[in-house]
């Protein structure tokens, strides 16, 4: 295993060129002349233009671009955006807020769509299960702006019990609200997820074997059923960690959160080369560590899997 | 100032609710600020695009700070009047030399002087090469900035710029501009002390100013969340502070400051989003809302380098769209009211803006006109199938009233409309500039500095900066001439509306409406009032 | 000494003639073997859940295909701002959206597009991912690290920044259409169905039947595709089926942003987007499309729910 798992990071250091230089060549070919929309609806000054370009190696073609990022990147200068911010110091702004905000909304799908997705499954075709059914619609019909809205006039301006928006240095109880609403369209997936596996593995021989022993009812469902339940569902979760990091746009947007998703949109639209790479390489970096924490979960939860 | 791309219309999309300009937002430290009893205003901003240098400040979210941190040589009244600030006289007999005197002991908010060198060192800046300042183009007038704007260029002083003494300093323009004073009070006409010299970035980070207002110390820009300002104690100028300081929050889109607004958690909203626009006298109530119409104005510009849109057949389907488009319902429905239908190519709020520019009725909704001229312009070259396009960029809000313009050619002249979205500003700008559009483009003006010609000029004159379509005339070009070279402004007025005739018959854009600014405040302050510009006039704001 | 006939052994069990177990061990020579799907296919037919959703879907393709049938009002011929969230009025059952179009028209006519989107894209993302997915959990090793680390990438890629760039290509730009969008959505969403359909291989692969099909000299790669994939099929059944929603709604992200459908091209995404300026002057405007994507939804799940428990050998009643 921990052979496996020292492979496993040795393919970063491939995957993280890779992707820099795809990430890059994308930028790289992205419509549009990002100097020029500095200057708005405004005549640009030639001369302005080409010092801009110049300043940002915009002017040099593609392959020597990115050589002269990765040169910076060895020594840790990450550039600086359009506005002359490090993007370090952006990076540094952003990803701890969004880090917050995405473990806060995994957690809230996993702890509740296990648990509505246990009952639905057990319960098979019955209330709660039709009710869970509706509710999952609802999620997946209506945009997140929408819930997103609704929810944060509710509970922010007529309720008062949260406020309407939180700022870059928001607290974990700050976030409760947004991280439910980036969260909701994953539980409707972590819901019928858990709920499909349970019912496969209901009538599995080992259930019915734990049942003749005459285990308990719960003891039967949480060790039982739910462990080997959990395969998809953990795949489903870590999968969907750095989703809600890269992808958090609208719900940053409602509650305007300075986060890594608002960034990350404002930089494409403006054609921000190093910043969208330096973003992108992080977010990466994170697909692929809780990949692995899910590879290594799966010999935990099912021992016949085995890594070489 | 780059306000067509920060739109105040910015939709509550998935996506438009992120305006282009704005980089995240904040505020959630100073969540309280609002119901505090200290008397600082909260006011929704967007994070600075650079730093906070004047010639380096051209969008909204960093414009309205150094506005605030800087004092000119004039200032404008909330009617769009020129009031002298530190200049104590501008004066000229030929519209072409100006002797400007300053007023004595004025100083910077770390004590140095402002001199006459303040100012023709921070000119001299923004406008050489070199220093690659986004506002550059307003001293394009001086004598001098050909050479020292040009690429590469190492020269850094306009020969038309001279220090007298300390208190003096003469301009002398490439060619008389009557309406050249007028410029003075735009940001990047600002001042700059010494220290700025010596590292513009970091002065950028932390600048110091003559405004009424100052940064609150070191650190006072936060960024992505806020910037706090607190008036300046020894200031002299004439727009001086009725509450104790201003925090811009930073917000990516209107809808959730307005929720901040509805919350109490800010004290002052200058746009209304477009999701709340039936609610916000319901929601806010009567004495919390404001709607005044300012400098702007929306147009589409229909470029003369497209072959259906060119000669005689171009312009009689020009004033056909135009006359097909219900201008009153638009404004009344998608705007609810928020609007008002266009006569010409400016707008109410300058000094010599005119009603009855002969010709205007071209811009009445007249749909039977519009199919008359239509089918006369099918006559002389056949439009075919081809489907009108309104090229726009989608992060900016304009969706709706793009639809409703387009469905409402469609209904009236029979052809298919629709609006072309581009994802991005750069994409949508490039089209523009390199002159390959395929239709109509969505363009609008904000007016940097109160005058007609500021709307005429930049906009239609043979080959200028954002003159998208390609138009030129000579006439139109030596009408303007006409106006700038006069006398006074006043006498220039006329000139001006003269060349909006030619515009008006030619059409090389299709005035819509002009802008209204929609500006909602909590239940805590009072005084708000906004400025020609459509800007909130910050320092009047008290705190009840 | 004694003869020992069969008659005179005494009998402690039932003769084997007498039980039941004979009838359970026959088999039927006569009758074609049936394959699991085959199987599958006459489990399903009987089953009320999938009857009820294949009508469903039935009734929304033949709306997608003949939209003039049920309606008569051209969805986008006459739309009056006069009418701007207007009310149901005669002859207009759904009333007006803000520009003053029929509600229900373009519900009619938007089906196609999004349809077509919902359903293409969400099987392109099981063909790919499925595919990519099954071989990458099965056989492990380099060829698992290759395929899952090309998903890590496109994974997190923005889609706006892919999407604005595919379209660029010539061929998109000149072309664009609901196929397009359907190969945008496919090419960023098949590393999450590839994720999960490697998962339940990897779960499945080492289970008993496997092994034991494998050591009766089954191969690797028929013992994957009739075998492991039918018995990992249920977690990528219910992901495709929320995809299809997800994808449906995307469109009109994509559209809004002028990297999507062609303004004139209606779809419910479309619709559900304009709405939002109306949500709270005229929320129905937004509920109708949303209803519509929800039963096409809601359709599809039930199909995929009757499928799994048709495959599923296990759990089908008895």
């Amino acid at each position: 295993m921990a052979w496996y798992i020292f492979r496993r990071f040795l393919q970063m250091i491939p995957v993280f060129f890779g992707a820099t230089f795809m990430v890059y060549f994308l930028v790289f070919s992205l419509p549009g002349d990002p100097i020029q929309a500095l200057f708005g609806d405004r005549a640009v000054s030639p001369a302005v233009a080409a010092q801009l370009r110049e300043q940002y190696n915009l002017d040099e073609p593609f392959l020597v671009q990115y050589f002269l990022y990765l040169k910076n990147l060895v020594t840790f200068n990450l550039g600086n955006d359009f506005s002359g911010r490090p993007v370090a110091e952006v990076l540094a702004q952003v990803f701890p807020v969004t880090i917050r905000l995405a473990v806060l909304a995994l957690v809230f799908e996993a702890v509740f769509g296990i648990i509505f997705g246990v009952i639905a499954g057990l319960r098979k075709g019955k209330f709660f299960d039709g009710t869970i059914l509706v509710a999952s619609l609802v999620v997946i019909a209506i945009p997140i702006f929408v819930l997103g809205f609704v929810l944060q006039f509710l509970v922010g301006v007529k309720l008062g019990w949260a406020k309407p928006t939180v700022g870059a240095e928001a607290g974990w109880s700050d976030l409760l609200l947004p991280a439910m609403v980036l969260g909701l369209v994953s539980l409707a997936y972590v819901i019928r997820l858990t709920r499909t596996s349970i019912i496969e593995n209901m009538n599995a021989d080992y259930v019915r074997t734990a049942t003749a022993k005459g285990l308990s009812r719960p003891r039967v469902v949480v060790v039982h059923i739910l462990r080997n339940s959990m395969i998809p569902v953990v795949t489903f979760l870590g999968a969907d960690l750095g989703a809600l990091m890269g992808g958090a746009i609208v719900t940053e947007g409602i509650f305007n959160v300075p986060g890594v998703g608002q960034r990350l949109y404002q930089s494409v639209l403006r054609g921000e080369g190093p910043t969208i790479v330096s973003i992108v390489s992080v977010l990466i970096l994170v697909y692929i560590l809780a990949n692995l924490a899910v590879d290594v979960l799966y010999a935990w939860l099912d021992p016949r899997i085995r890594y070489a | 100032m780059r306000f067509a791309r920060t739109s105040k219309l910015v939709g509550l999309a998935a996506m438009a609710a992120l305006v282009l300009s704005a980089c995240g937002g904040g505020g959630g430290t100073g969540g309280g600020d609002g119901a505090d009893a200290s008397a600082v205003i909260t006011a929704n901003s967007t994070e600075p695009q650079n730093p906070l240098v004047p010639t380096n400040t051209n969008e909204v979210g960093g414009g309205r700070v150094v506005d605030l941190i800087f004092e000119g040589l004039i200032s404008y009244d909330a009617s769009g009047a020129p009031v002298n600030e530190v200049a104590e006289s501008i004066e000229t007999t030929d519209s072409q030399n100006y002797t400007i005197t300053l007023k004595p002991d004025q100083t910077f908010t770390n004590g140095d002087p402002v001199t006459a060198s303040s100012f023709v060192d921070a000119w001299n800046y923004g406008a050489a090469a070199e220093n690659a300042q986004l506002s550059q183009y307003f001293f394009e007038s001086i004598a001098g900035y050909e050479e020292v704007s040009a690429e590469d260029s190492k020269e850094n002083e306009m020969s038309g710029l001279k220090v007298v003494d300390d208190r003096t300093f003469t301009v002398k323009l490439a060619q008389p501009e009557s309406d050249w004073p007028l410029r003075l009070g735009y940001t990047a006409f600002s001042p700059l002390p010494e220290v700025a010299f010596e590292d513009m970035e970091s002065f950028g980070e932390n600048p110091v100013g003559n405004g009424p207002y100052m940064l609150a110390g070191e650190g006072a820009w936060q960024h992505d969340v806020q910037i706090e300002l607190v008036p300046n104690p020894d200031y002299q100028g004439t727009r001086t502070p009725q509450n104790e300081g201003i925090t811009f929050k930073f917000y990516s889109g209107f809808e959730a400051a307005y929720q901040d607004l509805l919350a109490n958690n800010l004290d002052l909203l200058d746009t209304i989003p477009p999701s709340s626009l039936k609610n916000f006298k319901t929601d806010l109530g009567e004495g919390r809302y404001l709607e005044k119409p300012y400098a702007g104005n929306q147009t589409i510009t229909i470029p003369t380098y497209l072959d259906e849109w060119s000669g005689e057949a171009g312009e009689l389907r020009r004033k056909a769209i135009s006359l097909a488009i219900n201008r009153p319902e638009i404004t009344e429905v998608i705007f609810s009211g928020g609007r008002q239908p266009a006569t010409e190519f400016t707008a109410p709020v300058i000094d010599g803006y005119s009603e009855e520019i002969e010709g205007n009725e071209v811009l009445e909704f007249n749909p039977e006109k519009a199919r008359e001229l239509w089918a006369q312009a099918d006559e002389i070259d056949p439009w075919g199938d081809k489907v009108f396009t309104i090229s726009y960029n989608s992060d900016g809000g304009h969706k709706e009233w793009i639809d409703a313009v387009a469905n409402s050619i469609k209904n009236e002249l029979g052809i298919e409309a629709q609006g072309k979205p581009y994802a991005t500003f750069a994409e949508v700008r490039e089209v523009a500039t390199s002159k390959t559009l395929e239709g109509a483009l969505r363009t609008g003006w904000q007016a940097d500095y109160p005058s007609l010609y500021n709307f005429l000029g930049p906009l239609f004159g043979t080959g200028a900066g954002s003159n998208d379509g390609d138009y030129s005339s000579k006439e139109f070009d030596s009408k303007l001439r006409e106006g700038l070279s006069a006398a006074s402004p006043e006498e220039g007025f006329s000139a001006f509306n003269e060349a909006q005739e030619i515009l008006l018959q030619d059409l090389p854009a299709v005035p819509l409406w002009y802008q209204v600014r929609q500006v909602g405040w909590s239940e805590s302050v009072d005084n708000v009032d906004t400025a020609w510009n459509g800007v909130p006039v910050y320092h009047e704001i008290t705190r009840k | 000494m004694p003869d020992y006939r069969k008659d005179d052994i005494e009998h402690y069990v039932a003769p084997l003639e007498e039980t039941p177990l004979q009838a359970t061990d026959k088999v039927a020579e006569d009758v074609q073997p049936l394959s699991l799907w085959a199987e599958a296919w006459r489990n399903l037919r009987r089953q009320p859940l999938f009857i009820v959703s294949a009508l469903l879907i039935l009734l929304i393709i033949v709306v997608a295909l003949f939209p003039g049938l049920f309606t008569q009002t051209a969805p986008n011929a006459n739309c009056q701002l006069a009418n701007s969230d207007g009310g149901p009025a005669p002859g207009h059952p759904l009333g007006f959206t803000v520009q003053g179009c029929d509600v229900y028209a373009r519900l009619i006519y938007g089906t196609q597009a999004s349809l077509t989107v919902g359903i293409f894209a969400t099987l392109g993302a099981l063909l790919v991912g499925g595919l990519l997915g099954a071989t990458a959990g099965f056989y492990g090793g380099w060829l698992d690290s290759v395929i899952a680390r090309i998903g890590d990438v496109f994974f997190a890629l923005p889609l706006i920044l892919g999407a604005i760039i595919i379209m660029q290509l010539p061929f998109f730009r000149e072309n664009r259409n609901v196929w397009t969008v359907v190969i945008t959505l496919v090419v960023f969403g098949w590393p999450q169905v590839a994720r999960i359909t490697r998962g339940a291989v990897i779960s499945v692969r080492n289970a008993d039947f496997v092994t034991a099909a494998r050591s009766l000299g089954v191969s690797r790669a028929a013992a994957l595709v009739r075998h492991v994939i039918p018995n990992s099929l249920a977690p990528v059944i219910v992901v495709a089926t929320v995809n299809l929603g997800i994808f449906i709604v995307a469109e009109a992200t994509l559209s809004f942003l002028g990297i999507g459908l062609p303004p004139d091209v209606m779809s419910w995404g479309n619709d559900i987007s304009a709405a939002q300026v109306s949500l709270r002057s005229n929320p129905s405007t937004l509920l109708w499309p949303a209803a519509a994507l929800s039963v096409t939804v809601l359709s599809f799940i039930m199909l995929g729910d009757a499928l799994r428990d048709a495959l599923d050998p296990k759990a089908r009643k008895r």
